[in-house]
């Protein structure tokens, strides 16, 4: 009977998750698809209601599972096959080819300044370059190169080669191959966060056609003093600062033609805590969010917005708008919506809009359902075992789940949901050793 | 090292690849380090936090029997434990460490004055080097966990958390307050979201709880007094009016809220049919709702307002709990009129918005008012009661007929809180309810070790989020408890004894209640409680304490170095 625990997801859900167990003595696999953890809060500028730089309180617990010696990181690793029951299931993970050798990599910057090959950032939301050989960001963990190949010349063409030739380390390696890990664990902790529904589909709304509708990921982006501006909010179209910013909410949240039917529970908090952000770099911008019904449900969150309102100004409409249009040659943009509170239809104009899209369950998490032989719900979102009393277990037992993708949460509710979820992975450890025993 | 031994003092400074070099030039760091004194060795590494630099970092101490160092890189939040470790390894003390942050202080603010920030870098390299030369090495005492834990409150957030603590073999006294376990569960009806009777959900965990032989049930029982730390807390429980002592190394708070009574809102308490949704779930729990023909819900009644008796913030739950007791109408009596009269509808999150998508398609009524605007009761003429509201989504006023007025009111801070507060010396925050050490990270510890919240206690949230939330405080309780050991702080206060007049003012200013008054009327630290937060130094009108690790001495040093002196 391993003392021993599968988190599946590196982002602070897992993070926290796996945290708690290692720090009771548990051995734990954090697996992560991706080159780095950190999840989604590295992307985000800072975080509501405290204005905390985000990755500023995230690193030094991304830094901890790093350093931990009960903690297994297997990042750019996803899992393929589980098979046993609670207390002793066997896990085979497969770690992708970085075709840099981990162990001698120092993260020093070298190949990925030398590399000719200009690709956009998916850590910027595109908005940003990175190179073929790169590291997602700057506080990466671990702070290891990887070379992706669909773009690599090398790997493509069969020449170039210059981060082999410019690597001190001597640590690039084209010819690693994956590998294959068979694990042993008691439990298994889910948490594998969310993505952002791609808004081009409301085609009303121009996202993807006019160059200033932003989504909401794309703007921490673009207000992070890390993010391909410097922090320097500015309209694509011109580089001009914008002098009016409108937000939407509810963009494929509680849709009731198709798009999402649930609230994604954290866009008006985030919406007014970038607002807020606008506010503190350019006091005189104009900001307003026009949303359906004001959800500042968390603790501290309507305090928040009543402070945006009356300290920073910030101009929140009741109103769903119906459309935006672009003017052609300003790039400026339009935007239709009914007025509630009097019914009239109005116009409002703005520099930049940024809509706020429902936040959806990962693709992947079929996969991992398949393979773990775990309930979804029709929106993808692993079900609880029973949503009012059993929340973070699942339908098998020894498998839990936290975090957004067990249905939409804040950070808080998030890290707490994880922690709740090593404790029933730590009762299992000792539950079931204790019948192994009797 | 000996105190008579002459510093010897190492600098290492940080390429950070390109994110410090690129702004500051390294090598001059490197070779004007060498010129400060007691600096030994210096140099220069690409990644002072590789194993490649952590390692040359430990040749050098060997090498030129270094007894300080100082890495001049990035901020000790995220390295300070690395270089420390390395220090240890090759057998220096960890607090003979320091840290000089030329990157997120230089490099990577200044990027576009790279002279200003080399001389910036240097300056922050000389006060390193200052305060290094002072530097004493210090100790982390080590203390045993007593593996037992006290909650305090028999609801749904303590019961799991007893539980959840039981199942991981730790020995769980549960101090409850009533004659019963089972907090606000014994006075609802069905629950949401899966609409199953309160009382049978309630069976399921006394029955779990009671049959549990790691749990230990004290109802009718009142924290009386608590004193000590983590793992070793001495806990008086006042138990059916006998006093019980309690040995216990974690406390979690799961004291749970209560309802706000409207008292002189929307003529509450002015007749029986003006009544709180908690009322309602009790009428219907006793079969005693009668056959109203009509029913209207007023939402946040005192709360998202700051009026008078009320509270500023969102109670989160209300809105669900109206439409969750809307539609316990509707299927009892299908034919009443249910109307919601609401602000924001706050049915966040997936199964809640289903929630209230299904009470539209079951015509219960909703509408909109504006804060500006709150609706109105009002009787009859025929003696019946009316109320009157602004639609704001058909910009109308409308005058509704109602046999039952119910009431959405907040939870808010339940009535013992302000004792436990001060009996456990963990803070209430502006709200009322108990606050924990870190909004987003910290969300269910106190910033006192050893003590944690959960449940309703903490901020108002549904029987789901505090189940969750209980097992969080189970996790975080049984950390230290299954290690069975913890070091504590080594940065504490100390006093200097002689000089001490006993005025008072740190032991009143102590945010963690480290220090008391010994019998002699001198002030005395406990260096397990003291978190060397400093405030007691500061405000010291005698001088007579003094911190480790940041002594006057160290301090001036580092400030008469950025200044230019030496």
């Amino acid at each position: 009977m391993p003392n021993s625990v599968l988190v599946v997801g590196g982002g602070i859900a897992g993070i926290q998750a796996s945290l708690d167990l290692a720090n009771r003595g548990t051995k734990v696999y954090l697996v992560e698809e991706l080159p780095s953890i950190g999840g989604r809060m590295a992307q985000l500028d800072k975080t509501f209601p405290t204005l905390d730089c985000s990755i500023c309180i995230l690193a030094p617990k991304m830094i901890e599972c790093l350093r931990h010696p009960n903690i297994n990181l297997m990042t750019y690793s996803k899992v393929k096959e589980v098979s046993g029951d609670a207390g002793d299931f066997t896990v085979k993970v497969v770690k992708k080819p970085r075709y840099v050798d981990a162990e001698k990599c120092t993260g020093c910057g070298t190949c990925t300044e030398k590399c000719p090959i200009k690709v956009p950032s998916e850590f910027d939301m595109g908005l940003g370059i990175r190179k073929a050989i790169y590291m997602p960001f700057k506080q990466a963990v671990p702070l290891v190169a990887t070379i992706e190949p669909e773009n690599c010349l090398y790997f493509t063409k069969g020449i170039c080669k210059v981060c082999e030739r410019v690597c001190p380390s001597k640590a690039v390696n084209y010819e690693q191959k994956s590998e294959e890990t068979m694990l042993n664990v008691s439990s298994i902790i889910l948490a594998t966060g969310f993505d952002v529904f791609d808004p081009s589909s409301m085609s009303e709304y121009g996202y993807g056609r006019f160059k200033n509708v932003v989504q909401s990921m794309e703007f921490e982006r673009l207000i992070s003093a890390s993010g391909p501006t410097g922090g320097h909010l500015v309209r694509s179209s011109d580089g001009k600062e914008p002098k009016r910013v409108v937000f939407v909410q509810c963009v494929g949240s509680r849709s009731q033609r198709g798009e999402l039917p649930y609230c994604s529970s954290v866009c008006c908090v985030y919406a007014t805590k970038e607002s807020i952000l606008i506010k503190e770099h350019v006091p005189d911008t104009d900001v307003y969010i026009m949303y359906i019904d004001m959800r500042a449900i968390g603790k501290g969150f309507q305090e928040f917005v009543d402070r945006a309102k009356k300290e920073y100004g910030v101009k929140y409409i009741k109103a769903h708008p119906g459309g935006i249009a672009e003017d052609p040659t300003t790039k400026d943009l339009q935007i239709h919506y009914e007025d509630m509170p009097t019914g009239e239809m109005k116009r409002l104009t703005a520099d930049m809009v940024v809509l706020c899209p429902a936040l959806i369950p990962k693709e992947g998490n079929k996969k991992i359902a398949e393979i773990m032989g775990l309930e979804l719900d029709e929106c993808g979102f692993f079900k609880s075992k029973d949503k009012l009393i059993a929340p973070v277990d699942t339908n098998v037992l020894g498998i839990y789940v936290c975090g957004y993708c067990q249905c939409p949460k804040d950070i808080p509710e998030s890290v707490a949901q994880a922690s709740g979820a090593a404790a029933r992975a730590a009762e299992t450890i000792m539950c079931v050793s204790n019948e192994a025993k009797s | 090292m000996r105190e008579d031994e002459e510093p010897r003092i190492g600098v290492f400074v940080c390429h950070c690849g390109v994110n410090i070099s690129a702004v500051v030039n390294v090598p001059e760091v490197v070779e004007y380090a060498k010129t400060l004194p007691n600096v030994i060795h210096a140099e220069g590494n690409l990644y002072t936090c590789s194993s490649d630099g952590l390692s040359k970092i430990k040749e050098a101490i060997k090498k030129h029997k270094l007894n300080r160092v100082v890495v001049a890189s990035c901020t000790p939040r995220t390295h300070e434990p690395l270089f420390r470790d390395a220090c240890e390894e090759a057998e220096l003390n960890k607090y003979l460490f320091h840290m000089a942050n030329i990157r997120e202080h230089c490099s990577w603010v200044h990027p576009k004055e790279p002279k200003k920030a080399t001389e910036k870098a240097k300056e922050t390299v000389r006060m390193a080097v200052a305060k290094a030369a002072l530097l004493e090495p210090q100790e982390e005492p080590e203390i045993d966990i007593e593996p037992s834990a006290l909650v305090i409150g028999g609801g749904v957030a303590g019961m799991t958390a007893a539980l959840s603590l039981a199942n991981q073999k730790f020995t769980v006294h549960l101090v409850e307050k009533g004659g019963e376990l089972g907090g606000k569960l014994t006075e609802l009806y069905k629950l949401y979201p899966n609409e199953r009777y309160s009382s049978e959900i309630l069976e399921e965990f006394v029955q779990a709880v009671r049959s549990n032989p790691n749990i230990t049930v004290y109802t009718s029982s009142t924290v009386k007094r608590s004193e000590g730390f983590i793992g070793n807390f001495k806990v008086v429980v006042n138990h059916d009016g006998k006093e019980k002592d309690l040995d216990v190394g974690t406390i979690i708070v799961a004291t749970g809220a209560d309802v706000l009574k409207p008292n002189h809102m929307y003529r509450y308490g002015e007749c029986k049919n003006i009544l709180t949704q908690l009322e309602l779930e009790q009428l219907m729990k006793e079969k005693k709702l009668g056959k109203p023909q009509n029913v209207v819900m007023i939402q946040c009644v005192g709360a998202r307002e700051e009026k008078e008796g009320g509270r500023n913030y969102c109670s989160r739950i209300c809105c669900a709990i109206a439409v969750k007791n809307a539609l316990q109408i509707k299927e009892l009596l299908p034919e009443t009129e249910v109307s919601i009269i609401y602000r924001d509808m706050q049915t966040y999150g997936k199964d809640f918005e289903e929630y209230y998508k299904k009470a539209r398609e079951n015509f219960v009524q909703f509408i909109r008012y504006d804060a500006e605007t709150p609706p109105e009761v009002f009787t009859r003429p025929d003696g019946k009661l009316g109320v009157r509201v602004h639609d704001i989504l058909v910009n109308a006023t409308l005058e509704l007929d109602t046999d039952l007025v119910v009431l959405s009111t907040p939870l808010v801070q339940s009535d013992g809180a302000q004792d436990l507060s001060k009996i456990l010396k963990v803070p209430l925050g502006a709200d009322g309810f108990f606050l924990e050490a870190h909004v987003k990270l910290r969300p269910v510890d106190f910033a006192t070790d050893g003590v944690f919240v959960c449940g309703t206690a903490h901020s108002p949230k549904t029987i789901a989020e505090t189940i969750a939330q209980a097992y969080a405080a189970a996790s975080r309780a049984g950390i230290p408890m299954a290690v069975k050991r913890v070091r504590t702080e080594a940065i504490t206060a100390f006093v200097d004894e002689s000089k001490c007049t006993g005025c008072g003012i740190c032991t009143k200013l102590c945010p963690y209640n480290a220090i008391q008054k010994d019998e002699r009327g001198v002030a005395r630290v406990n260096d397990v409680l003291c978190k060397g937060c400093g405030v007691c130094a500061a405000s010291c009108p005698e001088k007579a304490i003094g911190m480790r690790h940041f002594s006057d001495a160290q301090v001036l040093a580092e400030a008469t170095a950025a200044l230019g002196g030496s």
